[in-house]
C-alpha cells in the first residue's frame, strides 16, 4: 500500500486530440461525436460556455450548430488511440508505476517518492505532456485515489489551480471535500446520490463522515471502501495491467436496431473476426469463446439480454475456427421478435501460441490455417483492415449495424497517407 | 472376443485384451512441435533489425509526420512533397527549422533570432522573411528532425 498518487487527466481530451492538427479551431467551439454520429461526447470549452451539454444527441444541437459556427467530428478511435498513448509514455517518463485508467486518465503512483516537491512535480507533468505530445491535462495529487480524483477535478475547473492541485493537507483537504457534491465522488453513481442525499448526505464531507457500520448496512462493501478512501485511507492500489490480454472482446452497438439473424450474424462473425486477429497480433489463443446479444435496456421495448459460453476443443487464434463457433453461439441464443441493440464476442481462457497443445482427435489443418491468417495479416496491415473477410461478415457495404462515422477528421498519427500537409 | 487372465508370480492376475488384428484402423497422428535438426550457428549473435524509428527521432512519443508543398525551402533540400519529422520536445534556438502556427495556419521556416529580433525565414529567394512581434498570433509547434523525400 502506498500513500501518494496522482491523477493525470486529459482535458476535452478528443476535442483536444483533433486541435492539435487545427490550429483555426483552437479558440472555437467544437464537439466530436459518439458511434453512429448519435451524440456528443466531446466539447471544447467554448462548446460547453454554449450550453452543450455532454450526451446532447447531435439532431439536437444542429441549429446551435449552425448558429455559432461549431465544427463537428465522428469519432476518430484511430487517432485517439495513438494520442492516448504517447500521453501514457510520456507519463512514464515520470514513474513506471502507472495504471492506465482509462483513455484520457492514469494514475501515477508517487508513494515511493521521497521529499518531492509535490507543485512542481505535477506541473512538470502537465507542461510536459502539453509540449511534447501537444494535449493539455490536469493533475491531481492526494494521498488515495478517489481523493485524487477529487483533486483533478477542483484543478480542472479551479483557474486559481491552473489544472493542478495538491491535496496532502487536512485542511484542503476538508475544504475539497465540502466543495464536492457526492455524486461527483469516484464510486458514487447518480442511483446512490440520490439515496443518500435523502439521508441528509449531499457532500463528500458528508459521505466521509457517515458512519461505517450504516454504510455497510444501507449501501456495500464498495462504498465503503470510498468512504475509507475519502478519510484518507487508501483501499485500492495501482492496478497494473498484465503486459497479455487476459480476455479479449469486441462489441458495439449497431446504428439502428437489428431484428434479423443473418444481419447478427454478420456482426458477430466480423467481432469474431476481430478477436482472432487481436490474439494473433499478441501471439495467443484462446480456448473458451462467448457470444452475447442484448436489446436496448434505456427503450421500452422489451429488454432481452443473452451470453453463450463455448469451450474450444483446441485453444486457437484463427478467423474460421472462431468464426463457426461464433455462429453456433449465436443460433442458440438469438430470438426472433426482439430489437437488438448490441452483440459482441469475447475470448477468454489465453495462452501463448506456441503452447497450445493439439487435441488427438482434431482434424483441422492448423499449419495450412495459420498460413492463411498469417497472409491475411498482411493484406490487413498493408490494404487496411477488413480486406479480406470470411464470406458471413458481409459485403461491408453501409450496413444498419455498421458505425455511422461520415464527419471524421484524417487519421494523422496511424496512416501514412493522411499525416498533416502545410503549404510552405 | 473373451479377454484371456494371466496369472502373475504373485498369484494376482490380468487381463488381456484380445484383439482381432484383421481390423484395421486409423490412429489420429498426435503432431506437436519438435524441436529438430540442428541449431542455427547464427542464433548467439541474433540481434533486433535496424528500425527506422531510431534513424528519424530520439523520441517517438513526441514525433509527428507532415507533407510539404511549396518552394519556400528548396534551397535547404526541403523540396515540394516532402515529409518531415518533428519532434515536438525539443527546445528550439536560432537557426532550427521549425514548424510554427502564424496567424492560426501551420508554416515550416527556418526560425532565427537577430539583435533581439525573432524571424521566420524562407530558404528560397524568391521570399521575405517575416518578423514575429510580440502582437502577432504566433506558435512554434515543433522542430523538423527530419527531411525525407525521393532522390
Amino acid at each position: 500500500m502506498t500513500s501518494l498518487f496522482a491523477l493525470v487527466d486529459c482535458n476535452n481530451f478528443y476535442a483536444s486530440c483533433q486541435r492539435l492538427f487545427r490550429p483555426d479551431l483552437r479558440t472555437k467551439p467544437i464537439v466530436v461525436l459518439s458511434n453512429n454520429d448519435g451524440c456528443v461526447i466531446a466539447r471544447s470549452n467554448e462548446a460547453k460556455g454554449l450550453g452543450i451539454k455532454m450526451g446532447d444527441p447531435f439532431f439536437q444541437i444542429k441549429e446551435l450548430i449552425k448558429q455559432h459556427d461549431i465544427t463537428y467530428f465522428s469519432s476518430n478511435y484511430e487517432l485517439y488511440g495513438d494520442m492516448s498513448f504517447r500521453v501514457v509514455e510520456t507519463l512514464r517518463t515520470f514513474t513506471p508505476n502507472i495504471e492506465v485508467y482509462s483513455v484520457d486518465e492514469s494514475f501515477l503512483d508517487l508513494g515511493d517518492f521521497k521529499f518531492l516537491d509535490l507543485p512542481s512535480y505535477a506541473r512538470n507533468i502537465k507542461n510536459t505532456v502539453k509540449r511534447d505530445v501537444g494535449v493539455p491535462v490536469c493533475v491531481g495529487v492526494a494521498p488515495t485515489k478517489t481523493l485524487a480524483k477529487i483533486a483533478n477535478r477542483l484543478a480542472k475547473k479551479s483557474t486559481k489551480a491552473d489544472g493542478v492541485l495538491i491535496l496532502t493537507d487536512p485542511y484542503h483537504i476538508e475544504a475539497a471535500l465540502k466543495r464536492t457534491a457526492v455524486e461527483d465522488v469516484w464510486g458514487v453513481g447518480r442511483q446512490y446520490a440520490k439515496f443518500l442525499s435523502s439521508y441528509g448526505i449531499t457532500t463528500a464531507f458528508e459521505l466521509k463522515n457517515a458512519k461505517d457500520a450504516w454504510i455497510k448496512k444501507h449501501c456495500s462493501v464498495f462504498m465503503l471502501r470510498t468512504v475509507k478512501e475519502l478519510r484518507g485511507e487508501p483501499c485500492a492500489d495501482l492496478e497494473v495491467n498484465p503486459e497479455d490480454k487476459q480476455n479479449i472482446c469486441t462489441s458495439r452497438s449497431f446504428g439502428e436496431y437489428v431484428t434479423e439473424l443473418p444481419e447478427i450474424m454478420e456482426a458477430v462473425t466480423s467481432h469474431a473476426s476481430k478477436c482472432a486477429s487481436k490474439l494473433r497480433k499478441q501471439n495467443s489463443c484462446a480456448k473458451q469463446i462467448e457470444v452475447f446479444i442484448s436489446t436496448n435496456r434505456y427503450s421500452d421495448h422489451p429488454f432481452y439480454h443473452n451470453i453463450k459460453k463455448i469451450i474450444l476443443p483446441t485453444a486457437t487464434n484463427s478467423n474460421l475456427e472462431l468464426i463457426k463457433y461464433a455462429k453456433i453461439g449465436l443460433e442458440q441464443i438469438f430470438i426472433p421478435g426482439y430489437l437488438y441493440k448490441k452483440a459482441g464476442v469475447l475470448v477468454s481462457d489465453i495462452m501463448p501460441a506456441d503452447n497450445v497443445q493439439l487435441n488427438l482427435l482434431d482434424t483441422t489443418d492448423h499449419a495450412k490455417e495459420q498460413t492463411l491468417m498469417q497472409f491475411i495479416d498482411g493484406l490487413t496491415d498493408k490494404f487496411g483492415k477488413d480486406t479480406v473477410r470470411v464470406a458471413c461478415q458481409g459485403t461491408g457495404q453501409k450496413k444498419d449495424w455498421n458505425l455511422k462515422r461520415e464527419h471524421v477528421s484524417p487519421c494523422y498519427t496511424t496512416r501514412l497517407d493522411q499525416i498533416l500537409t502545410i503549404r510552405i | 472376443m473373451k479377454n484371456v487372465p494371466v496369472l502373475l508370480p504373485d498369484h494376482s492376475y490380468v487381463e488381456l485384451l484380445n484383439v482381432d488384428l484383421s481390423d484395421d484402423f486409423l490412429l489420429p497422428l498426435y503432431s506437436c512441435q519438435v524441436s529438430a535438426g540442428f541449431p542455427s550457428p547464427a542464433d548467439d549473435y541474433l540481434e533486433l533489425q535496424i528500425s527506422i524509428t531510431d534513424i528519424v527521432t530520439k523520441n517517438p512519443r513526441s514525433t509527428y509526420f507532415v507533407r510539404v508543398h511549396g518552394d519556400s525551402m528548396e534551397d535547404v533540400h526541403i523540396p515540394d512533397g516532402s515529409v518531415l519529422a518533428v519532434d515536438r520536445s525539443l527546445e528550439v534556438v536560432s537557426g532550427n527549422i521549425i514548424i510554427a502556427i502564424v496567424n492560426q495556419e501551420f508554416t515550416v521556416k527556418r526560425y532565427m533570432k537577430r539583435k533581439g529580433k525573432a524571424y521566420l525565414v524562407p530558404e528560397n529567394k524568391k521570399y521575405q522573411p517575416l518578423e514575429i512581434t510580440p502582437e502577432m498570433d504566433f506558435e512554434v509547434w515543433g522542430r523538423v528532425v527530419m527531411v525525407m523525400h525521393n532522390p
